[in-house]
């Protein structure tokens, strides 16, 4: 079955002296949504970052179509626009208004006519419910409003992969709920996504594995259940045990 | 003859030498603006290009660093000399040496862009590093090229924050084409001697010229203001009602 997207091979990354990532192996496949957890400094945010290589590995291989995308010759821009991201600042492009952020990528990275790329910004936008704020400037929005615009922007790319990376953690708590929805709708039309999240809740609904990553390592993964409810890893069993208790205090 | 008082002065010199200084004020005010604008696409060109991230190529980075030491040199020479100096440099260098006789005028606005970019570059390379770097990884993650990046999001961004920067560089400029007099360039302050030794008043002759730089730099700093403030854009935004009912679909077609 010719369901895989990209499969990451032995991956590496270090920061001068310091490794990161030490040797992960993880694949993607079609309509897969990976949520990855573990504690603050694992890792995973770089993790996210080698994947669409806004952080360059240092070792390893990214398999994407049955070539390596870390090959000297390799159209990486290319990938780029086919691995979408979201970040947990939102990062909307402050000069342009919000139906400019979801069709400047189109027209100048895919070569869309503008007629087309604007059709196309607001059937998304419309899914977003951000519609209505096509003439706003991004800093005329609410946090949760300018993530579900960078979500939209992020889909009217075409990706075959979002990358999603800690989407709420930097909203305010009314507004978490209008993005996990959002979310949720994507995962159930077989958007594949792979989210870092620290919402255990909404990771145990939406996705069909769930990774626990400490110390720039994959330590377990599995089904939710698996790794939420009966964690095998020491370290797993730890941090769930600690996130559990301070949430409920 | 009666001697003349202060105001009496004032209107004799605007009634018999007003149109010198209009002219006068004319060539200062071109020759600033159209160095301020040359210096500003130097600095911008410049700036950017010293911004340009490290190659994984070898030979591209050996070039790069040779492109960034010259620029580096270029900034140093003309913020660590006087303009002053610039000028008489230039224009008697290029005549006594390539025996090219520069309009004077010509001279004088080339010396004050070359000026004005040495100081852009850096002003410029800030601007760039003050937009939020979230902006470029966005820009990269959804495709686009480094100089796409730079063209349609950080520098439309970096314009806006340097656009102070570069007013004030505007009002230096209206003020300090008065060095070029030593190159006989017929701006303001030039105007403003050669009357001055025609009528033997110099305090009234040079009141008139303070009052002229004053209003130009004055008006120039109203007007960028009112251009910060439309570049801004408006405060509000209207609320579209209602596009079009679009269904989303559910994505189509596995390949
Ligand atoms: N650009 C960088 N330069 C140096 N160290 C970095 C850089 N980015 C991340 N790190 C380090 O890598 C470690 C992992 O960071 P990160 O991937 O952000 O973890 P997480 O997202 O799991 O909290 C941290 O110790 C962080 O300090
Ligand atoms: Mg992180």
């Amino acid at each position: 079955m010719d369901s895989n997207i990209i499969t990451i091979k032995n991956l590496h990354k270090s920061f001068g002296e310091n490794n990161i990532l030490n040797g992960i192996n993880f694949k993607v496949n079609k309509g897969d949504v990976s949520c990855i957890i573990g504690p603050s400094g694992s890792g995973k945010s770089t993790f996210l970052r080698c994947i669409n290589l806004l952080d360059y590995p240092t070792q390893g291989e990214i398999i994407y179509k049955g070539k390596n995308v870390l090959e000297d010759k390799y159209d990486v821009d290319l990938y780029r626009s086919k691995v979408g991201m979201v970040f947990q600042q939102f990062n909307l492009f402050n000069n342009l208004n919000v139906l400019d952020n979801c069709t400047v990528g189109q027209v100048k990275v895919l070569k869309k006519k503008e007629s087309e790329a604007k059709e196309n910004a607001l059937r998304f936008l419309d899914k977003v419910q951000m519609s209505k704020f096509i003439d706003a400037k991004p800093k005329q929005l609410s946090g949760g409003q300018k993530q579900r615009v960078a979500i939209a922007r992020a889909l009217a790319m075409d990706p075959e992969v979002l990358l999603f990376d800690e989407p709420t953690s930097a909203l305010d708590p009314e507004t978490v709920g209008e993005v996990l929805k959002v979310m949720r709708d994507l995962a159930e039309l077989q958007m594949t996504m792979i989210i870092v999240t620290h919402e255990m809740a909404f990771a145990k609904e939406v996705s069909n594995r769930i990774v626990f990553m400490d110390e720039g390592m994959i330590c377990e993964e599995g089904s939710p259940e698996e790794i939420l409810v009966n964690p095998q890893n020491e370290r797993t069993k730890n941090f769930l045990f600690r996130f559990i208790v301070g949430e409920s205090s | 003859m009666v001697e003349k008082s202060f105001f009496e002065w004032i209107s004799y010199i605007l009634q018999y030498y007003g149109l010198w200084f209009l002219q006068g004020t004319g060539i200062t005010l071109m020759i600033a603006l159209l160095g301020t604008v040359v210096g500003f696409l130097i600095g911008l060109g410049l700036g950017t290009v010293k911004k340009i991230p490290v190659s994984r190529n070898k030979f591209n980075r050996i070039f790069m660093s040779a492109v960034n030491f010259l620029i580096t040199c270029y900034v140093e020479i003309f913020r660590g000399t006087p303009m002053m100096v610039q000028a008489i440099v230039l224009y008697f260098g290029m005549q006594e040496f390539l025996g090219i006789n520069f309009n004077p005028t010509i001279a004088g606005i080339i010396i004050v862009s070359i000026n004005t970019g040495a100081y852009m570059v850096e002003v410029v390379r800030g601007g760039i590093e003050s937009v939020d770097p979230g902006q470029m990884e966005a820009a990269k993650a959804i495709g686009m090229t480094h100089g796409q990046a730079m063209w349609n999001i950080i520098l439309p961004q970096t314009i806006r924050n340097i656009l102070p920067a570069t007013g004030n560089e505007f009002i230096i400029n209206i003020k300090d084409t008065s060095v070029l007099n030593v190159i006989s360039v017929t701006e303001l302050f030039f105007v403003t001697k050669t009357i001055k030794g025609a009528i033997f008043r110099t305090y009234e002759t040079f009141i008139v010229a303070a009052v002229i730089y004053f209003v130009l730099t004055l008006t120039v700093t109203r007007l960028l203001k009112l251009l910060e403030k439309h570049m801004d854009g408006p405060q509000e935004f209207v609320h579209v009602s209602s596009t079009m009912p679009i269904v989303f679909a559910k994505k189509s077609g596995d390949k």
